[in-house]
C-alpha cells in the first residue's frame, strides 16, 4: 500500500491548511523506524470528527462504571441526558439490595437564571436533595461547558458539603467540555480527582498473597466480569479495577496492591504513575484482548510474584483455556483467514483488537486512535519529547510526594531486580513498533478520510464507534463497534476471545451483502405478455 | 430491581432532576436540518454535544447521521468562537459539499455570547460562503427549553430563510409535521396524496434517516424537502402547523413573511386529531376526504370495538413531548383507557392547559406535570403509589416496566432498543392501529405470559 496512493485519494481534496495539518497524522507504518505522528492536537474546526468532549471522557468513561458514586452533571440536562446508560456499564452488586446508582442520570438542569446569577446554590441544593433520598457514600460533581465559563467553584460547594455530612465524599470535576482537545483531557482529570480524593483512604489489606489493581478496564461487554473470574481462577486476587464493575471502596483500598496492571494506557497511566511515586506500587502495561495476550499477561503476573506454585496454577489456568481458544480459532478460521480489517477507534482499542484479528489469520490494514497521544503511537521513550501545548497545560498536572508511611520501598526493590532480570516496568512500547510494516496509522481520523480508506482498500470488516457504523455499513462493508460491542460481548480474556472469533466470522460471512441488489436492476424483467404500458414501466424504474 | 433507590414517598424537589423526560435543544435542531435535502447541521461549540447528538440520533434511527462542529477548545471559549466558525464554513463547503449548512448553537457559544449572525454575514461578506450555497442558523441555548424547543428553532430559521413572498398563490399547502418520525412524515405525505391536496412539507426526514442499503452511502441521502420546495413554500395558501410546541413558530414565520395564512393543529395521533386534520384539509383545499381514507378509519374503530374489553378502563403512565403526549392522551381517553400520570420535560404552560380540557375531570384526579423536575424519577413514584397496566414513552421507560412489571409500548423519542418507529408511522389512522397494535400485543403478552394454565386461552 502506497503513502502515495492514500495521500491522493485520502488528503489531496482537502484545503490547504488542513491538508498540511492532516498529512502529520497519517504514515505508513514502519516498525523498524518509528516515525514522529502527529496526535493530541486540536480538531479542525468543521471536520467531522470521531471525538467527542473531556466531559465524555471524565463522567461517562472513567466515572461512569462505579456503581456506588451518586454522579451529578451541572449543567444543562443534555450532557447528563447523553451520558445516561449509554456507555453500557455493567456492574454486580454484591445482592439485591446493596447500591447501584448506574440506572440513574441526576442533573441540576441549569436554566438561564443560573447562567445570569450563577448556579452554585442550585448545585448545592441538588447534593442535599441527593443526599436526603440516597444516603450515599460519595457524590461527585462534573462540570458541563457553561458551569465553567460562569465561574461556579464546584470544588468549594463540594468542601462545604462534604463538611456538613460527614458521612459522604463530596468532590468536583472541572471537565467542561472544552477542556483540551477530546476525551483524553477528561481521563487525565478523572484521574486526578479519584487519585485526591479517593485513592489512598481505606488501609485495610487482605491477606492474600497476590494482590493486583487492574487499570483501563471499563467492562463493556462484561470484559471486566470474565477477567475478574480469570484472576480467581489462577488465586490472584483483584483489590479494584479502574473502573469496570467497581465500587469507591475498591478505589479507596486500591494503593494496597503490590502491582498495577494497565490496560488503557491512554486513559489512566496517571493513575498508575501516581501511585507508583506516592505508594511504591510498580505498573506493568498487559492486553487482556486475545488468547495469546492474555496468556502473556497473565504469566507476567506470575513472573513478578516469582512464587512457584502461582506460575504453575497460571500454567495449568492457560493450558485449560487455551484448548477452548484453539478450538475456536480452528473452527472460525477458514472463514476468516487472509481476510482483512480496520481499526479506528479508542486510545488503546485500536492496538489491542489486532491480537485477536491475527488470530483469525486476519491482517490489520490502518489503524489508528480517536483520542491518543504520541505515547500510544510511538511509545513512552517519546515522552520527554512531547511538546506540551496550551491545551493540555489548563489540565492540573499534581505534584505528588512519597507517603513516608505507606511508601513501599520493598516493592520497588521488587522492581528493580526483576528489571535487572528483564522484565518490563512502567512502559508501553506503542502501537506502530508492535504493526507490520506498510500498514497505515492515522491519528484522529475524519469521516471524510474514513470513507476513502474503505473505497480504495475494501477491507473486510472496519471497527469504530456509533457514529461511524452505518455510513460503512451502507457502503457494503460490516462495522464492528469496539466502543459499546454492537451490544455483544464479552471479548476479553479467553472466553471473550471465543466470543470474537464467532462474532468476525459471522459478520465477514453474512449473506445479508449479496441482497443489495435487486435482481431486476441487474437483468430486466419486462418480458411479461400481460403488464402494458406506462403502468408497467412505472413500476420497473 | 435495577432502580431499587426510588423511594414510594414522592417529596418535592427543587434542585435536582433525576432521570429526565428530555433532552436539550441542539440535538432538535439537528434533526429538524436534516429534513432538508442536501443540508448538513452543525454544531457550534465544543465538539463533544455533536458527537453527543450524532450518537443518539444514530442509534434511535440506526442510520448515517453527519454534521460537523466548531471543535471549540478552551481558546475559543475565551476568545469567542468566530475565528472557528470562519474556519468550519471554509472547510464544510470545500470538504462535503452541502447545498446548505444549519448552524445551531450550543450552551457554550450561547454563554460566551457568539453572534452567530454576525459571523455568517461576515462570512458571506468576505466571500467563505461559495455562490449558490446557503447557511441558516438558530440559536438553541441548551439551558433553555428542550430539545423541543430546539427542533422549532430550527425550523423557524427554516420558514425565516427559504420562502419567497409572492403576489399570487399556488393550489397548494404548507405541512409543518412537528417532531414526529419518518415513517410519520411519509404517512402524512401519503394522506394529503390521497387527498389530492399538492403540499410542501418540511423539515422532511422520510428518506434520509431511513435511506435504503443501495451498497452507496450517500452523504445527502435522496430525501429531504428541496430549496426549490422550500422557497414555493410561501406561495402556499395555507400553513399546517402540526403540534404547537414544535410547528407554531415556523407557522409565524411563514405568515410574518410570506402572508401564508396558517393554523396550530395537533399532530394526527389518534382518531380524534385525524379526524381534525383531514376535515381542515379538505376545507382548505376544497378536496373531499375520499372512501379509501375513510374505510381506514374504519378499520381502526372496528379494532377497537372488537378489542374493547382489553382497553377499557386499562391506566396508563405516559412520557414524552407535549407534541404527541397531547393527542395521544385524547386516543386513550377516546378508548376508554385511563392516562393517569403524565410527565414530559418540556416546558410550556400550553401544555397543562389543554391537557385540562382534554382530560377533564380526570386532570384533577391524575398526576399530569410538565416543565422542570417533571422527570422519570417522579413518574415511577407515581406508579408506586398507584399502579398502572401500561407505560407508554420512549426507551428509558423499559426501566420502570421492568421493575414494577408492568406491559411498556414503545413511542416517542428516543427509541435505543428496538426498531419500528422510522418504519411504521404512529400518525394518522394507520398509525392509530399500529398504537393499537403495540398497545393490545404488550397487554396480552403480558396476560399470556402470566396466566395460570387453566386460564391460559388460546383466543382472545
Amino acid at each position: 500500500m502506497s503513502f502515495e496512493k492514500l495521500d491522493d485519494t485520502m488528503m489531496k481534496t482537502y484545503p490547504t491548511k488542513v491538508y498540511r495539518k492532516r498529512k502529520k497524522a497519517a504514515m505508513v507504518n514502519d516498525p523498524g523506524e518509528v516515525k514522529e505522528i502527529q496526535a493530541n492536537v486540536r480538531t479542525i474546526p468543521g471536520i467531522i470528527t470521531q471525538r467527542g468532549c473531556t466531559y465524555a471522557g471524565c463522567k461517562g468513561v472513567v466515572l461512569g462504571p462505579t456503581r456506588d458514586i451518586v454522579n451529578i452533571t451541572h449543567g444543562p440536562i443534555g450532557c447528563g441526558f447523553y451520558s445516561w446508560l449509554t456507555r453500557r456499564n455493567q456492574t454486580r452488586p454484591e445482592n439485591e439490595t446493596s447500591e447501584n446508582f448506574m440506572t440513574y442520570c441526576f442533573s441540576t438542569d441549569m436554566q438561564d437564571s443560573n447562567i445570569v446569577f450563577g448556579g452554585e446554590k442550585l448545585l448545592k441544593d441538588a447534593i442535599q436533595e441527593a443526599y436526603d433520598l440516597f444516603h450515599p457514600k460519595a457524590i461527585a460533581i462534573f462540570s458541563t461547558c457553561p458551569v465553567g465559563l460562569i465561574g461556579d467553584d464546584v470544588h468549594a460547594v463540594a468542601r462545604e458539603m462534604k463538611a456538613q455530612f460527614g458521612d459522604c465524599n463530596v468532590f468536583g470535576f472541572s471537565c467542561e467540555g472544552y477542556k483540551g482537545v477530546s476525551q483524553s483531557a477528561g481521563h487525565h482529570i478523572a484521574n486526578n480527582q479519584i487519585f485526591k480524593h479517593v485513592i489512598g483512604n481505606d488501609d485495610s489489606r487482605s491477606d492474600s498473597k497476590f494482590r493486583v489493581n487492574l487499570l483501563g478496564e471499563y467492562n463493556i461487554g462484561g470484559d471486566a466480569f470474565v477477567l475478574e473470574e480469570l484472576f480467581e481462577k489462577c488465586g490472584i486476587e483483584l483489590v479494584a479495577t479502574f473502573s469496570g464493575n467497581s465500587s469507591i471502596d475498591h478505589f479507596a483500598n486500591a494503593h494496597t496492591a503490590d502491582l498495577n496492571l494497565i490496560m488503557c494506557h491512554r486513559s489512566i497511566n496517571y493513575v498508575a504513575e501516581m501511585m507508583e511515586v506516592k505508594f511504591g506500587v510498580p505498573w506493568t502495561k498487559v492486553n487482556f484482548i486475545g488468547a495469546e495476550q492474555s496468556a502473556k499477561s497473565l504469566r507476567k503476573v506470575g513472573a513478578y510474584f516469582e512464587d512457584p506454585q502461582l506460575i504453575s496454577r497460571i500454567e495449568e489456568v492457560i493450558a485449560e483455556e487455551m484448548l477452548k481458544t484453539d478450538e475456536a480459532a480452528a473452527k472460525y478460521r477458514p472463514g476468516t483467514e487472509g481476510k482483512t480489517a480496520m481499526l479506528f477507534v479508542g486510545g488503546s482499542r485500536a492496538h489491542h483488537y489486532q491480537d485477536l484479528f491475527a488470530e483469525l489469520g486476519m491482517k490489520t490494514l490502518a489503524a489508528g486512535y480517536e483520542f491518543a497521544h504520541r505515547d500510544d503511537y510511538e511509545g513512552r521513550r517519546v515522552l520527554p519529547s512531547i511538546k506540551v501545548d496550551a491545551d493540555s497545560r489548563n489540565i492540573e498536572e499534581l505534584h505528588i510526594e512519597k507517603d513516608p508511611e505507606r511508601y513501599s520501598q520493598a516493592l520497588q526493590d521488587r522492581k528493580a531486580a526483576l528489571m535487572e532480570k528483564g522484565m518490563e516496568f512502567s512502559d508501553y512500547e506503542g502501537m506502530m513498533a508492535q504493526m507490520e510494516k506498510g500498514a497505515l496509522v492515522i491519528d484522529d481520523i475524519s469521516h471524510y478520510e474514513m470513507e476513502k480508506l474503505v473505497e480504495v482498500y475494501k477491507p473486510d470488516v472496519f471497527c469504530a464507534g456509533i457514529k461511524e457504523k452505518y455510513a460503512v455499513q451502507k457502503m457494503g462493508i460490516p462495522l464492528k463497534q469496539l466502543h459499546s460491542y454492537d451490544y455483544g460481548g464479552p471479548y476479553a480474556g479467553f472466553d471473550g476471545a471465543v466470543n470474537f472469533y464467532k462474532e468476525i466470522e459471522r459478520m465477514v460471512n453474512t449473506n445479508v451483502w449479496g441482497l443489495i441488489k435487486a435482481p431486476w436492476s441487474t437483468q430486466s424483467a419486462m418480458s411479461a405478455k400481460y403488464a402494458r404500458g406506462k403502468h408497467a414501466v412505472a413500476s420497473h424504474t | 430491581m435495577l432502580l431499587r433507590h426510588t423511594p414510594k414517598e414522592v417529596k418535592d424537589r427543587k434542585a435536582l432532576t433525576i432521570n429526565p423526560a428530555k433532552t436539550c435543544q441542539p440535538i432538535g435542531a439537528m434533526y429538524a436540518a436534516l429534513g432538508i435535502h442536501g443540508c448538513l447541521p452543525h454544531s457550534h461549540g465544543s465538539q463533544g454535544c455533536c458527537s453527543y447528538h450524532r450518537s443518539t440520533l444514530t442509534r434511535h434511527y440506526k442510520e448515517p447521521v453527519m454534521a460537523g462542529t466548531s471543535s471549540f477548545t478552551e481558546g475559543a471559549s475565551v476568545f469567542g468562537g468566530q475565528s472557528n466558525l470562519l474556519q468550519s464554513f471554509n472547510n464544510l463547503f470545500s470538504i462535503y459539499d452541502p447545498d446548505i449548512v444549519a448552524v445551531h448553537t450550543t450552551c457554550l457559544s450561547e454563554t460566551i455570547g457568539d453572534d452567530v449572525s454576525q459571523i455568517t454575514q461576515k462570512a458571506i461578506d468576505e466571500g467563505k460562503i461559495p455562490a449558490g450555497k446557503h447557511v441558516i442558523y438558530a440559536s438553541t441555548p441548551s439551558y433553555v427549553g428542550s430539545h423541543v424547543t430546539g427542533f422549532s428553532n430550527m425550523c423557524a430559521s427554516i420558514a425565516k430563510y427559504f420562502p419567497e413572498k409572492q403576489d399570487y398563490e399556488l393550489d397548494q399547502v404548507n405541512i409543518l409535521p412537528g417532531w414526529v418520525e419518518p415513517s410519520d412524515m411519509r404517512e402524512i405525505k401519503r394522506l394529503m396524496s390521497e387527498m389530492h391536496v399538492p403540499f410542501v412539507m418540511f423539515p422532511d426526514t422520510s428518506g434520509v434517516l431511513d435511506a435504503p442499503q443501495t451498497g452507496f452511502h450517500q452523504f445527502y441521502p435522496k430525501g429531504g424537502a428541496s430549496v426549490p420546495d422550500l422557497k414555493r413554500s410561501g406561495a402556499s395558501s395555507f400553513t399546517f402547523a402540526l403540534g404547537k410546541f414544535s410547528s407554531e413558530a415556523a407557522g409565524e414565520e411563514l405568515r410574518k413573511k410570506c402572508d401564508v395564512p396558517y393554523e396550530v393543529m395537533e399532530v394526527p395521533i389518534g382518531i380524534n386529531a385525524t379526524d381534525r386534520f383531514l376535515m381542515k384539509v379538505s376545507e382548505v383545499s376544497g378536496c373531499p376526504v375520499p372512501e379509501s381514507i375513510n374505510d381506514e378509519r374504519g378499520r381502526v374503530v372496528d379494532i377497537i370495538t372488537d378489542m374493547q374489553q382489553y382497553l377499557h378502563g386499562k391506566k396508563v403512565a405516559l412520557f414524552g413531548d407535549p407534541d404527541i403526549l397531547i393527542p395521544l392522551t385524547e386516543f386513550l381517553l377516546a378508548m376508554d383507557m385511563k392516562p393517569v400520570h403524565i410527565v414530559s420535560g418540556t416546558p410550556g404552560k400550553y401544555f397543562m392547559e389543554r391537557m385540562k380540557e382534554i382530560m377533564g375531570d380526570d386532570f384533577e384526579t391524575g398526576n399530569v406535570k410538565n416543565g422542570p423536575r417533571a422527570d422519570m424519577f417522579l413518574l415511577h413514584q407515581w406508579i408506586k403509589n398507584e399502579p398502572v397496566d401500561l407505560i407508554i414513552g420512549n426507551t428509558y421507560g423499559k426501566y420502570i416496566a421492568r421493575d414494577e412489571n408492568i406491559p411498556f409500548v414503545r413511542m416517542g423519542f428516543p427509541i435505543l432498543d428496538r426498531i419500528g418507529h422510522s418504519y411504521f408511522p404512529v400518525t394518522g389512522y394507520a398509525g392509530a392501529m399500529r398504537i393499537l397494535d403495540k398497545m393490545l400485543g404488550a397487554i396480552m403478552d403480558q396476560m399470556d405470559r402470566e396466566a395460570p394454565e387453566e386460564k391460559f386461552e388460546l383466543v382472545m
